[in-house]
């Protein structure tokens, strides 16, 4: 008797049935031909006939799972086959990427590259705009500022802070801080901390609590009082060794006794570089009893629950309207602004970083079109292998599923590798353009981060694997086994020219972006900033604690420090000054004309304020206009003066000679100018063209008024001009600076080159990025073209063969096959190039000195793809005409 | 006669429930029954193949209008008989009813022209 069962159960296996179903109905039929082979035995059938025709009737040809399939519920809610059948097809999935290392290598390392620059920005763009700041309940944090005509965001005179937190009602509470340096001395060398004077009230705002200790007490945020700080975690740790018992313990900060309350906690980020905390009652001067002062203080809030930025920002502006109108002299024209606390912080980057997401997304495209490219010659390849399957009864969608699953192991594999490149890549830009991110402490590889690669080269294995899984399920078995694995049809060679042209596209828009910032920078670098910015040593001061107290001792020390400066060999001259262009602060200074007594606040004229010695325009090679340069002979037992700018020459003296004109400068009086010098681009290389305030007024460091000069003083920068490389000289410098009682540190030790290129900072790294990803943009291309028209080519050797049989040349056989992958070059090149000129424009803001649509840039770009693309269709045309007619015919 | 049966496949497909039901009223029947029955009452004209047979018996029994339930009889394997459900006793009336106008119809117009 025949096994009739095992038969049937053949037939339904495709089904996925439940299996006691499937029990079910194998038993009934298996019933059925038993009587029917009975019947025909009977009927005088033979043993073999009478089974045949059971079987038969059971169902050929299908004809039973056909009918089957509209009744029965098929494909499983079955989780353990379906299950079973993934496992099944990862198998074979990684059997068969095994089998063809090449094949899988060249797709991965491609796939890795894309989903790599993928990760790299996401992890970037997650650390910097999307990861809430690591405080509690971070979006109630606002950043409060004054605002005028000429500064949208202006750091807030203490009075007005003092008042916006007992009038305000929509914050928790409001705290200051303002960055300071600190002298840190008796504990060693002599050394120079960077630290925060902060209100007691800004930890509990940020919601911080220490690591060790307590928060300052709301007493001891006054003046006169006895001097208690906090500590960094890092400094705690590094700098005083972990001291278990260090709450108490008493450090000497500018020559005050000031006890350690508490440690910060080890994650705690306020600022990157702040190693001491101090009450800012605790600032010295009078610069904190002033509304005219705006001494560099920042101001935040924590929002009370419920409270919306805009309700909070009426309610600040209202205040300072009344303060505006009971302080008229300090106040008139102030108004104030509140931004959450991150937009504070990212806003500016967020362009930058937007344009680098497009432009790395275009990366894994072209990889993504890369790797489909392959696969689809491979899925022709395994032409036969599919068309057996499906004359053996596998239906299309188990193909699809097993070329998906294929294509997304091959995503997952270059997901781990590009992971790697990733982590690498990360450090390697943030090592290279230090400084250009925000947050960059808060970039790494997190949960999100990987999830977001997980995601993209899943997404990524369906993308590129979608169109050569169909045109492998779409294998018709007659035809597929009757032509053998020889050529590919029509559809697979449209989709090959598609992919490869949307390549070339997509590398001449990303090369355009490069292109434009590389241009940018170029041009940027070559704009004159008003001085010399080449051997230029500069760095932070910080005079002895013992001079502090005398107005003339100070004045003292800094001529002796010249002198002693100026000796050291290959010092070409000396000065201090109070701002460094390009350095990121600002000091501004109001004046008005003639000697007058001071006019309301709005008739008064902003300019930028330098405090300097005589030999600044030596060390910075501005050039002098008209008049002279500040004097040695410039002292208090002489008449005030100050040197202004081209700028404000034109500005305030249209017309006139300024030369022994009377000016008057707030908190100074009456000065005289005595010389004109030229424009100093001391807001950027970039931005200073269109900065609001660009008048510049130099003012003698000897002509300080005592009672200024202990403010005035703090935070000078020592500059000089070698004649050699001026890094070299720090050392000596630093010998020389630190004096007889050898407690004078310098710090920030950079050259003007250093500083010039730290204000490009943010430009550099977009462009660095672009170029990256531009570069590899250009390789997958040139790699696609290059595989496209060398499989185009082997796919002809026939018909080359008839040709060169025929007696086609050499040069007409190489143009036959470069003119096939020339045209593929030149749609996508137009394309491109389309595209380029509508996208470029979403990056306007971040070029300087080229338009988006730069004709000279589009046609470089043009040029260097299309010699790629020409380079990268000779090799294989030239190998066609190596084709012997004779092996080309044989092959048939 | 063969030729014939393969001419009918039309006929078949839209009167096969009717069959089917028609067959099921009196007793219950197994598949195998049922085949041999049609087969034998139509004298070979008709004739399902149990790829056919067996997916239609399924589908009137998914609708409720037959109910198969398995017998066992001592000496035998098991085996599945079919009867017809009171849902399926009002089809088979209605059927029933529409092929005999349906019939009628047909003999009015073919009938009229060959007379």
């Amino acid at each position: 008797m025949p096994d009739w069962n095992a038969r049937i159960r053949e037939q339904l296996g495709i089904l996925n049935l439940k299996p006691a179903r499937e029990a079910e109905i194998v038993e009934e039929l298996a019933q059925h031909a038993e009587d029917r082979y009975r019947e025909l035995r009977t009927g005088g059938a033979t043993e073999t006939e009478a089974r045949r025709i059971a079987l038969d009737e059971i169902g050929g040809h299908q004809l039973l799972a056909r009918e089957l399939r509209a009744i029965e519920r098929t494909v499983a809610p079955d989780r353990g086959r379906f299950l079973a059948g993934l496992a099944q097809d990862l198998r074979y999935a990684f059997r068969t990427l095994r089998k063809n290392p090449g094949f899988t290598a060249v797709a991965m390392l491609a796939l890795a590259l894309g989903i790599g620059a993928n990760t790299a920005i996401f992890s970037v763009v997650n650390g910097v705009l999307l990861r809430p700041l690591a405080y509690p309940d971070p979006g109630r944090l606002t950043l409060i500022s004054e605002t005028t005509s000429e500064f949208s965001q202006m750091s807030v005179a203490y009075p007005n802070f003092l008042d916006w937190r007992r009038e305000s009602r929509s914050f928790t509470d409001i705290g200051a801080t303002r960055s300071d340096d600190f002298n840190f001395t008796g504990s060693g060398e002599p050394e120079r901390l960077s630290g925060e004077y902060v209100s007691a009230s800004l930890f509990p705002v940020l919601g911080v609590t220490p690591f060790m200790g307590r928060g300052f007490l709301p007493q001891e945020d006054r003046q006169g009082a006895a001097c208690a700080i906090m500590i960094g975690y890092g400094f705690w740790k590094q700098r005083l060794a972990a001291d278990p018992n260090i709450l108490g313990r008493v450090l000497t900060l500018n020559a005050m006794s000031c006890a350690v309350v508490g440690v910060l906690p080890a994650d705690f980020r306020f600022s990157e570089r702040a190693q001491v905390y101090v009450p800012i009652e605790q600032y010295d001067g009078g610069l904190l009893r002033t509304r005219e002062s705006h001494p560099g203080i920042s101001v935040f809030g924590r929002l009370k629950p419920g409270v919306t930025i805009k309700a909070a920002q009426a309610e600040i502006g209202s205040i300072s309207s009344v303060l505006e109108r009971q302080y008229p002299a300090t106040n008139a024209g102030h108004g104030a602004r509140v931004v959450r606390m991150k937009d504070n912080m990212v806003a500016y980057i967020q362009p930058t970083l937007l344009l680098l997401v497009g432009a790395v997304g275009f990366v894994l495209i072209i990889a993504c079109a890369n790797v489909a490219n392959l696969l689809l010659a491979r899925s022709t390849a395994r032409k036969r292998e599919f068309a057996i399957r499906t004359a053996l009864g596998a239906e299309r969608g188990r193909i699809v599923r097993q070329l998906l699953t294929e294509s997304v192991l091959l995503s997952l594999g270059a997901a781990a590798i590009g992971l790697l490149l990733a982590r690498w890549g990360t450090r390697l830009v943030l090592t290279a353009a230090p400084g250009s991110l925000p947050r960059s402490g808060e970039i790494g590889i997190d949960p999100y981060v990987l999830l977001f690669t997980l995601a993209v080269s899943i997404i990524t294995g369906i993308l590129f694997g979608l169109a050569p899984a169909f045109h492998g399920a779409n294998a018709n078995p007659q035809e597929s086994l009757k032509e053998g694995a020889r050529g590919a049809g029509g559809g697979r060679r449209r989709a090959e020219g598609v992919f490869v042209a949307v390549e070339i596209g997509l590398a001449v828009i990303l090369l355009s972006g490069a292109g434009l910032m590389m241009q940018s920078v170029w041009r940027l670098l070559r704009v004159d900033p008003g001085f010399n910015t080449r051997n230029i040593l500069t760095m932070q001061v910080a005079l002895s604690p013992k001079v502090m107290a005398s107005p003339p001792a100070i004045r003292l020390a800094y001529q002796q420090m010249l002198g002693r400066v100026a000796a050291i060999p290959g010092v070409q001259a000396v000065a201090v000054a109070s701002l460094v262009p390009l350095g990121e602060s600002d000091s501004e200074n109001s004046f008005w004309l003639g000697a007058g007594p001071q006019p309301p606040q709005d008739h008064l004229t902003s300019a930028m304020f330098y405090v300097v010695t005589p030999d600044y325009s030596r060390v910075m090679q501005i050039p002098l206009l008209r008049g002279r340069f500040i004097a040695e002979r410039d002292t208090l037992a002489s008449p005030a003066v100050v040197v202004i700018d081209e700028v404000m020459a034109k500005h305030v003296f249209p017309g006139r000679d300024p030369i022994g004109r009377q000016i008057s400068l707030m908190a100074v009086g009456p000065v005289q100018i005595a010389g004109v010098v030229g424009h100093v681009k001391h807001w950027g290389l970039d931005t200073d063209d269109t900065a609001k305030i660009r008048d510049q007024i130099y003012f003698p460091l000897l002509q300080i008024p005592d009672q200024f000069m202990s403010q005035g003083v703090a935070g000078l920068t020592l500059m000089l001009r070698t004649g050699a490389e001026p890094l070299g000289l720090a050392s000596a410098v630093r010998a020389q600076v630190a004096g007889p009682t050898q407690d004078q540190p310098i710090y920030a030790v950079r050259t003007m080159e250093q500083t010039v290129s730290g204000s490009l900072a943010q430009r550099r790294f977009a462009m660095l990025v672009l170029i990256v990803f531009a570069a590899t943009a250009v390789l997958l291309a040139a790699v696609g073209i290059y595989g496209v028209m060398a499989y185009a080519v082997t796919r002809r050797t026939h018909e080359l063969g008839i040709r060169v049989a025929l007696g086609a040349s050499r040069r007409e056989t190489i143009g036959l096959v470069m003119r096939q992958g020339m045209r593929l070059a030149a749609i996508g090149l137009a394309g491109g190039l389309v595209a380029a000129l509508a996208l470029t424009r979403l990056m306007a803001g971040l070029l300087y000195g080229v338009r988006p649509a730069d004709p000279a840039t589009l046609a470089a770009v043009a040029l260097l793809l299309g010699g790629i693309a020409l380079l990268a269709c000779y090799i294989p045309a030239r190998r066609a005409t190596a084709v012997d007619p004779v092996v080309a015919l044989r092959c048939e | 006669m063969q030729d014939q049966s393969i001419d009918n496949r039309e006929w078949k497909k839209g009167s096969a429930e009717l069959l089917l039901l028609s067959l099921l009223e009196a007793v219950p029947r197994h598949g195998y029954e049922l085949g041999k029955l049609i087969e034998q009452r139509s004298q070979g004209a008709l004739r399902f193949h149990a790829a056919s047979l067996y997916p239609l018996l399924y589908r009137l029994e998914k609708r409720g209008w037959i109910q198969g339930r398995w017998v066992e009889k001592s000496g035998q394997r098991r085996r599945r008989y079919y009867r017809l459900t009171a849902p399926g006793r009002k089809i088979l009336a209605s059927q029933r009813q529409g092929w005999q106008t349906f019939v009628e119809a047909i003999n009015r117009i073919a009938g009229a022209e060959n007379a």
